[in-house]
């Protein structure tokens, strides 16, 4: 890639110079992005990395004046080619949209209009920057971006399409007209690791081929480090540092960046097998349960569960769904279980039925050596005190009507524990638990941030005194820094109250540095268990390896000392 | 999908004897004998009275009556009115009033209700969408028959541009000016659906993206915005025909038309039980049908939603 670069012109592609971006809101303007300063060269690839709100999708979408309504740029410049595109005429806009710079936006599944056909979306694309759209042409661009069978899979809907293929259809979009910018805003974020692999590593080969320079936006550091030469960290809204991608790993000099380095996933696991290899303890890195696991009993065994869902087909016909096949493990009482997989891999119906929430179809589920399916009406509700759940979404999972306090003390209410004030001492010592001031009791859900929902989410989780929690893609919607927090908050927990968790994720960073003991699933089926360091040291199914290749940064090259 | 309308069909049965068994029931124990009624202020002539009994089965025991209306029913004889017209005379003759009626007011309502609501929604906060906002409240605030007689007194006496009231041989144009009061709530509600549905799909992912692509703005407003914003407009227009249908009661009152409405009204006073449950049955048929054709709509509308 740097080949490419020598050989083009020395004028910058994209340039950004001390741009501010602000947003009226009813409470009056809010900075968005304050002093922000990039330069992309002809067929370059830089990342800006940063959390949600550093303003890093703000600054990348301004060059091609996509602000939302109420946002406006309020100083600085973005040069493009030369040409000054903060006073560009909407017009002038519109003609370089498309042709001159490109965009990969984020969420495959929303991003593409649920009814019209691919080929439509592509086609109008084609047309609307003056280039030939013949039915053929169109094929040609789908089969560009990796999607077999082109010709026919221009002719289906967005919904007939797998997250993977959605993307490859919005990467073919993005790249039809030959822009010389591709704006990529976490292009692969909503994908699962394996798939996101595959995209990126096609999106590189593309952009390299046809010498187009890319903005990429991202969360993670570790991903950015490995796609990009140059990275650019934004927080608040303000550009912290960047740099050649290496040095800002092996060498961060703001404090954020340290941080960042710090909790990114994907390097911290990197960094366990690093000082693995330079025969460091790593125990320490680990989940701290370890030294409990060795003499606990099974608190929850799983033997031969199956779960059959019937579809619905056509002339009253139905087919059978084996979402689950056979899946037997255990939870050792203290202990972590990591449940792997992609989407779709049953994992999650596997935590439905754990959690008594879904029948199995056959199989046994025992809780504390009792067969859960005989449980009825109050040894269902004693059994339902004992295990809790912790779901993915934050803000889907807390009710908006009900204030902290209401949410945290309903679980005590329905389950008659307590009178009022002893209720109400317990929420405080629950909100002390995850680190959250008593004052929050009072407030709803929508005024507080996703990590501090999640932490609402585990307290409520919590207040029953459990002895199994369930995490289904606990920390998935998080940011990086949150997650790290929240997964420790989890671990301490852990620790202090004897918890047993079964962690449901697609996420193999994640599991490395919070699983005991792991099962990987594929197609409904464990395809591998065992402990995490052995399943990660010599995992043996092709299966778990192309997993574990997934993960973004995995191929990068760290010291230990600096990882 | 074809399955799927064969089956919406069939449905069609129970639903149909539901109807017409309820319909028939609700009658039959409406307080007041039917035949008293008939004679008014006179003394009843009971040979008279005992022989219209008979003609219309009124001796006979609740269940029966029905089964006697059922088992002519098979024979495409639906019956005679009190006058002794058969009553499918008599709805060959209110039907088409009543169907030119609603159509008219679905088109008035969908046609301004849509372009009024596509224009304010994209103009969100500026002065027309104020405007139309607080006008159509007030239209859905307002009761119809209010709305009604002001229109005809303004319209059709007032100004002259339309007849006041319609009678007899109602044709279409007779009909445009009760069609617009009938059609004016539904109006007001279609406007602010479609008001709503734009500006939720403005902000969508998808809308942003084929902004990217380098699509001119029209483009997008009307491939990528207005088709999406459709689908809740085209639920509630399918479910509003089966309403205009039935529901020009008032409307028709107040213009004289000639129509299902007043036709059903009278009848109701009347006791005149098989020309109520044959008019409400093709009600029940006509909202069936509407519902069917909001579904196949819906499915061609949005190509996610795939009926088996």
């Amino acid at each position: 890639m740097t080949v490419i670069n020598e050989v083009n012109s020395n004028e910058p592609l994209l340039e950004v110079r001390d741009l501010a971006i602000s947003f009226t809101t009813s409470t009056g303007e809010v900075q968005a992005v304050k002093d922000a300063h990039l330069t992309v060269m002809p067929g370059e690839t830089v990342a800006i990395v940063g959390e949600s709100g550093s303003g890093k999708s703000t600054t990348a979408l301004a060059a091609i004046g996509l602000l939302p309504g109420n946002g406006r740029v309020s100083g600085g410049r973005i040069t493009f080619a030369g040409e000054d595109l903060t006073g560009a005429s909407s017009k002038r806009i519109v003609e370089l949209r498309g042709s001159s710079i490109g965009m990969v936006p984020q969420d495959p599944m929303s991003n593409l209009n649920p009814v019209w056909k691919i080929g439509f979306q592509v086609r109008e694309t084609l047309k609307a920057n003056g280039l030939p759209a013949g039915p053929s042409d169109v094929a040609k661009v789908l089969a560009e971006a990796g999607l077999p069978d082109a010709e026919r899979r221009a002719r289906q809907f967005p919904h007939e399409f797998s997250g993977g293929m959605r993307q490859r259809a919005l990467i073919a979009i993005g790249l039809s007209c030959r822009p010389r910018l591709l704006i990529a805003d976490e292009p692969t974020s909503a994908l699962d690791v394996t798939v996101q692999r595959q995209i990126l590593d096609h999106l590189e080969t593309m952009t390299a081929e046809l010498g187009t320079a890319v903005l990429l936006i991202t969360h993670d550091l570790g991903l950015a480090a490995e796609r990009a030469r140059k990275v650019v960290v934004m927080y608040k809204g303000r550009v912290v540092e960047s740099g050649p991608a290496h040095a800002i790993l092996t060498n961060p000099r703001h404090p954020y960046t340290k941080r960042l380095v710090e909790a990114a996933p994907s390097l911290a696991s990197r960094r366990i097998q690093s000082a693995k290899a330079a025969g460091i303890e790593t125990g320490e890195l680990l989940a701290p349960a370890e030294a409990s696991a060795e003499t606990a009993d099974n608190v929850i065994e799983v033997s031969n569960l199956t779960k059959v869902f019937k579809l619905r087909g056509g002339f009253g016909k139905t087919t059978n769904f084996k979402a689950v096949d056979d899946v037997s493990f255990a939870i050792k009482r203290g202990t972590t279980t990591a449940v792997v997989g992609e989407s779709g891999s049953g994992k999650s119906t596997v935590a439905r039925m754990v959690l008594n929430l879904e029948d199995p179809t056959s199989g046994k589920i025992r809780f504390d050596g009792v067969d859960m399916g005989s449980l009825k009406g109050k040894e269902l509700l004693a059994f339902r005190r004992r295990v809790q759940p912790i779901f993915q979404d934050p803000y889907g999972s807390l009710d908006p009507m009900y204030n902290i306090f209401r949410t945290i003390e309903e679980p005590l209410r329905v389950h008659n524990i307590g009178d009022k004030k002893s209720r109400e001492a317990k929420v405080r010592r629950l909100l002390d638990q995850v680190a959250l001031p008593a004052s929050v009791m009072r407030r709803f859900p929508n005024e507080l941030s996703g990590g501090q929902r999640q932490r609402i989410a585990i307290a409520r989780a919590l207040a029953l005194d459990p002895e199994v929690v369930i995490c289904d893609e606990a920390v998935s919607a998080l940011d990086v820094l949150v997650q790290d927090q929240i997964l420790n908050l989890l671990a301490d927990l852990q620790h202090e109250l004897g918890l047993s968790y079964l962690f449901i994720t697609h996420d193999l960073a994640v599991v490395r540095q919070i699983a005991d003991h792991v099962c990987v699933m594929e197609k409904g089926r464990v395809v591998e268990a065992g402990t995490t360091d052995a399943v990660f040291d010599e995992p043996g199914q092709e299966y778990t390896r192309a997993l574990l290749a997934a993960i973004p940064g995995s191929s990068l090259e760290l010291p230990p000392e600096v990882a | 999908m074809t399955w799927y309308i064969i089956r919406r069909f069939l449905q069609m049965i129970p639903v149909f004897f539901g109807a017409t068994f309820l319909v028939y029931f609700l009658v039959f124990s409406l307080p007041g004998d039917p035949i008293q009624a008939l004679f008014g202020d006179r003394p009843v002539n009971e040979a008279v009275a005992a022989q219209l009994r008979e003609q219309y089965n009124l001796d006979e025991p609740f269940l029966v009556q029905y089964f006697l209306y059922l088992k002519n029913l098979v024979t495409f004889n639906l019956g005679n009115d009190f006058s002794g017209r058969p009553v499918a005379e008599v709805l060959v003759q209110i039907f088409p009033v009543t169907i030119r009626l609603a159509i008219l007011a679905l088109i008035f309502e969908a046609v301004f209700g849509i372009i009024f609501g596509v224009v304010a929604g994209l103009r969100k906060g500026k002065l027309f969408d104020g405007t139309v906002l607080v006008a159509s409240l007030i239209v859905i605030a307002i009761p119809i028959f209010v709305l009604g007689f002001v229109m005809q007194f303004v319209v059709g006496v007032k100004l002259g541009w339309a007849k006041p009231t319609v009678g007899g041989d109602a044709g279409w144009l007779d009909l445009i000016l009760p069609a617009i009061v009938l059609g004016l709530v539904s109006f007001a509600y279609v406007l602010r659906l479609t008001r709503t549905s734009i500006i939720e799909n403005m902000h969508a992912d998808y809308v942003r993206t084929a902004t990217a692509k380098g699509l001119s703005r029209q483009r997008v407003v009307v491939v990528h915005i207005l088709r999406n914003s459709m689908i809740p407009v085209v639920t509630f227009l399918g479910a509003d025909l089966g309403a205009l249908m039935g529901g020009a009661i008032v409307t028709e009152g107040i213009f004289n038309v000639p129509g299902v409405g007043q036709r059903l009204y009278q009848s109701v006073l009347r006791g005149e039980g098989p020309t109520i449950v044959s008019i409400v049955s093709v009600l029940v048929m006509v909202y069936i049908l509407a519902n069917l054709l909001v579904d196949v709509l819906y499915a061609w509308l949005d190509p996610r939603i795939r009926y088996a």
